[in-house]
């Protein structure tokens, strides 16, 4: 309620939108950085440079909505910060991985099966541990989900051992139609995996958004997520529609995992980067805002590549981070809003 | 009438009697177990300072890695590149901590952030400091710092023989000034006004206390207190890296003895690194020298990690306020 | 001689609505004035915006000739404003006494000497017995006295009293009225919002009636009790007005 009050104090006086800094910011950088801009702008390679990373950041950032997208559903409807988010992913890509090299199917039918056992994890897990703790303090329910993702990290360790794992697509060069891939654009190399990884974020993005605006259960998720007394006094289980929740967020991540296995190499901490990141996107989407991940996460996927050729010799993650306080301090409900309000 | 100055007063007899049976350690506990024990009085330390933050001001802070950084690079920097003994890189990083704390607190209140946005803003502002440090070829880079050995032993520059119990006697010195300064500080006005903004920050208004001031200064002594260890890890240790000093893995540690011992309690987090280091050392020991159920596992990495995982939730599931804090609430009663 | 309180042409607005429409009045020294008005007419809003818990549009607060428009809440607390909340805001994990001691603590350095302070205040307002309970273990009654006890240990002025008499049987309630009277004989200023029509009627000196943000009447209880567009604002209560 205070925030809305300083909102419109804010407003009233100055008349200025806070995220409009955003943009003077990213001019701000831009010209700061013409050094490096002018440079990739001038020259073939250059240019060639900055294409890949575009199309590199466009594509994963797909990727990375996706994962986000799972991670706001269940901070929407459960306000649980999930940090085992991304050990999900990598248990998920584990299983996945599993799979594929004991029965020879091809990884990518393993998205019928491996979201599945994942859903019925993740649920369990709401059930078992996290439940108990709903009514607990912020840190303890943090700190439950972090002893969460050390507990997979390390479990996988155990079984795995540290041993990097991949699995590659033997069709993923070859000539479909009138495409030839990888596929070269301007000097540009995209392999189809991840344009496969795209796509299929996309796709399944826009099913778990048909999902929780069409279907009886989805409505029932966002009335949890809105009001979870006022869903309980009009019938909904809200206990059970709380293991769903966290039973697809979790499903949706290890999907997520599926479609980057070709392409990434596996470890127990390949999540981990996942869930960073993830944590930028869902507050620059808005907290709980399903949508707005998706479209954080394309962003967050550009900045991440394009900020890598503007600040060479810095760490890809700087960007990001910069971003994530900036978003938490000029507009914390992000850009598109929270969900839940 | 004198209620506050009593209960200070026996805190402190309290905390003078458990520091002279631990001044006693180093009589009996040698090699490793010594080690051991300096890692407990390290976690005893970063937890007391959390909780100024964490619990008296209620702020839960997912970064605290940034103070322990600051003071663990400001140490080695100053000795490494300049000589400077490790007592005054122990206060200017104090000092510099306190500051960031200061800065970094007073725009996130002034921008109200609270609950899950707070918990994520000081998460990203010791990402980013990491970030920063990794790339500053006169920090050494990602290669981090190394403390030059010395021939002889110095109290000045803090360094002594491996065998030497002073390591010991000076982070149980540290530990027991830092439990004072809370002590002190909760039992002082500062200290009411404090936890009197994390109860109700506008009824504190309405009493006359000025919310922001007494957080943000919350933020800057957990800042400094935390830093102080810092610098001590690095004289211990004789490295810092930027993934030890400003990691998640590092912001962990130092909230979980707090919040496994107690938040907003003075002992809660001294009781909590007695419980949390001990336990690492054993199933860390299990792993080393497995019993025969698990001889499939011997040697392999992850188990220890595994079984601290498991034990971590089961105390957050079954003992939420924390070991000390449940038994204290109990007692209350 | 000078007012203690004049609020000057004060609006405040939120999203279009004039919660607060330019409003006037004085309250002097030792003076007891009512502030009532159906609900939402934007009593505790004016309230908020006297104890700089929400910045005013337009308009001014003089205090104690000093201009305390757009000062912080805990400044204008300091400067002798005492407030209680109709919601009430009690530090729960606090003794009655710790309560107590943090608005006394802000006026003295030396903790001891609050500590006295508050006890004498807790002993006033009648808490003696539950002095070393936890603030979130008392009763309604008992934690409307205890914002009351906050109010005073800042020794103020002026007291912004909002509800304090509401949620009370009529047995609790005596106690408090002279209480208040008792506060207001040595000086103090009292405005108070209160739904308890009989127990306004009986304490104010003035009453003050806001309908829709406005400032409707104001006047001796009886001028307002009979004035017909205060009637009017408030058809329907009128049994209320008629004192319960």
């Amino acid at each position: 309620m205070s925030r809305t009050e300083a909102t419109q104090t804010l407003r009233t006086r100055l008349d200025i939108p806070r995220w409009s800094w955003g943009v003077v910011v990213a001019v701000l950088v831009v010209v700061w950085r013409w050094a490096e801009v002018s440079e990739l702008a001038a020259s073939g390679p250059g240019r060639t440079i900055a294409l890949q990373a575009l199309l590199t950041g466009l594509l994963i950032g797909g990727v990375y909505g996706l994962v986000a997208m799972g991670l706001s559903l269940i901070f929407g409807v459960l306000e649980i910060i999930n940090f085992a988010h991304g050990a999900f992913l990598t248990l998920a890509m584990y299983v996945t991985w599993l799979i594929a090299t004991t029965t020879g199917i091809d990884p990518y039918l393993t998205l019928l099966i491996t979201p599945v056992i994942m859903f019925v994890v993740g649920a369990a897990v709401q059930r078992v541990v996290i439940s108990p703790a709903m009514g607990q303090p912020l840190e303890n329910q943090l700190l439950l989900t972090f002893a969460l993702a050390i507990l997979i990290e390390n479990a996988l360790l155990l079984v795995f051992a540290a041993n990097p794992r991949s699995v590659r697509i033997p069709w993923a060069s070859a000539a479909i139609g009138p495409l030839d891939f990888p596929l070269r654009l301007g000097g540009a190399i995209i392999e189809l995996p991840r344009i496969l990884a795209f796509l299929g974020g996309l796709v399944i993005a826009g099913g778990l958004f048909a999902f929780l605006n069409r279907t009886r259960t989805g409505t029932a998720i966002r009335a949890v997520g809105l009001n979870p007394t006022g869903a309980a006094l009009v019938g909904v289980p809200v206990g059970r529609i709380q293991v769903m929740t966290f039973g697809i967020g979790t499903a949706v991540a290890a999907a997520a995992g599926v479609l980057v296995l070709p392409f990434l190499t596996l470890e127990p901490t390949t999540g981990a980067q996942f869930n960073i990141l993830s944590f930028v996107i869902v507050v620059l989407g808005g907290l709980g805002n399903v949508g707005g991940a998706l479209v954080g996460g394309l962003l967050i996927g550009l900045t991440q590549e394009l900020g890598g050729l503007l600040f060479p010799g810095q760490s890809k993650l700087l960007p990001v981070f910069i971003i994530f306080i900036a978003t938490l301090f000029l507009k914390p409900e992000g850009l598109f809003g929270g969900g839940a309000e | 009438m004198r209620a506050r100055l009593a209960e200070a007063q026996s805190q402190l007899l309290v905390l003078a009697a458990m520091a002279a049976i631990l001044a006693t350690v180093p009589l009996w506990l040698h090699g490793s177990g010594r080690t051991v024990a300096i890692r407990v009085l390290i976690s005893a330390g970063v937890g007391v300072g959390w909780n100024v933050m964490g619990g008296f001001a209620g702020q839960f802070s997912f970064g605290h890695a940034a103070y322990f950084g600051i003071g663990a690079y400001t140490g080695a920097y100053l000795l490494v590149s300049h000589g400077i003994s490790p007592w005054i890189g122990m206060v200017v990083g104090a000092v510099l901590a306190a500051g960031f704390g200061a800065l970094t607190g007073w725009l996130s209140f002034r921008y109200r952030l609270r609950g899950a946005y707070f918990a994520l803003a000081t998460f990203a502002f010791a990402e980013m400091l990491r970030l920063v440090v990794q790339a500053q070829g006169w920090l050494n880079a990602t290669q981090g710092l190394q403390v030059p050995v010395r021939p002889e032993s110095s109290w000045w520059m803090m360094q002594f023989s491996t065998t030497s119990p002073n390591y010991y006697f000076i982070g149980l010195a540290l530990v027991v000034v830092l439990v004072a300064i809370t002590i002190l500080l909760v039992t002082s006005r500062r200290g009411m006004f404090i936890v009197a903004v994390r109860e109700d920050e506008e009824g504190a208004a309405a009493a006359g206390v000025d919310g922001t001031a007494n957080k943000v200064a919350a933020v800057a002594l957990s800042g400094a207190m935390t830093a102080v260890m810092g610098t001590f890890f690095v004289q211990v240790f004789f490295f810092i890296d930027p993934e030890l000093a400003f990691g998640p893995a590092e912001s962990v540690a130092i909230l979980l003895p707090a919040v496994i011992g107690g938040t907003g309690t003075i002992w809660g987090p001294v009781v909590g690194a007695l419980i949390l280091i001990p336990l690492g050392e054993w199933t860390a020991g299990i792993v080393r020298d497995p019993p025969a159920f698990l001889d499939a596992v011997a040697g392999r990495s992850g188990l220890d990690l595994v079984l601290f995982a498991i034990l971590l939730i089961l105390i957050l599931l079954f003992l939420p306020k924390g070991v000390y804090g449940s038994l204290a609430h109990r007692w209350r009663r | 001689m000078s007012d203690l309180l004049a609020v000057t042409g004060v609006t405040k607005t939120f999203s279009g609505l004039r919660a607060v429409d330019d409003v006037s009045f004085t309250v002097e020294a030792g003076e007891i004035v009512g502030l009532i008005g159906p609900n939402g007419a934007g009593k505790t809003t004016l309230f908020n915006v006297i104890g700089g818990r929400l910045p005013c549009d337009t308009g001014s607060v003089v205090f104690d000739d000093d201009d305390i428009t757009g000062w912080p809440p805990h400044r204008i607390a300091r400067r002798g404003i005492g407030r209680t909340f109709q919601l009430m805001r009690p530090f729960g994990s606090m003794t009655v006494l710790d309560n107590v001691t943090v608005p006394a603590a802000t006026g003295v350095t030396s903790i001891v000497e609050a500590r006295e302070q508050a006890r004498s205040v807790v002993d006033r307002v009648g808490l003696s017995d539950q002095v070393d309970d936890l603030a979130e273990a008392l009763p309604t009654a008992a934690r409307k006295r205890l914002e009351l006890a906050r109010a005073l240990a800042l020794h103020p002025r002026l007291l912004l009293l909002d509800e304090v008499l509401s949620g009370l049987t009529p047995a609790e309630r005596e106690p408090l009225l002279t209480l208040l009277l008792d506060i207001r004989g040595e000086g103090v200023s009292l405005l108070l919002v209160e739904h308890v029509m009989a127990a306004v009627m009986r304490l104010s000196d003035r009453i003050l009636v806001l309908h829709h943000g406005q400032l409707l009447a104001s006047g001796t209880p009886s001028e307002v009790t009979s004035d017909p567009q205060v009637i009017e604002a408030y058809l329907g209560e009128e049994d209320l007005l008629a004192g319960s």
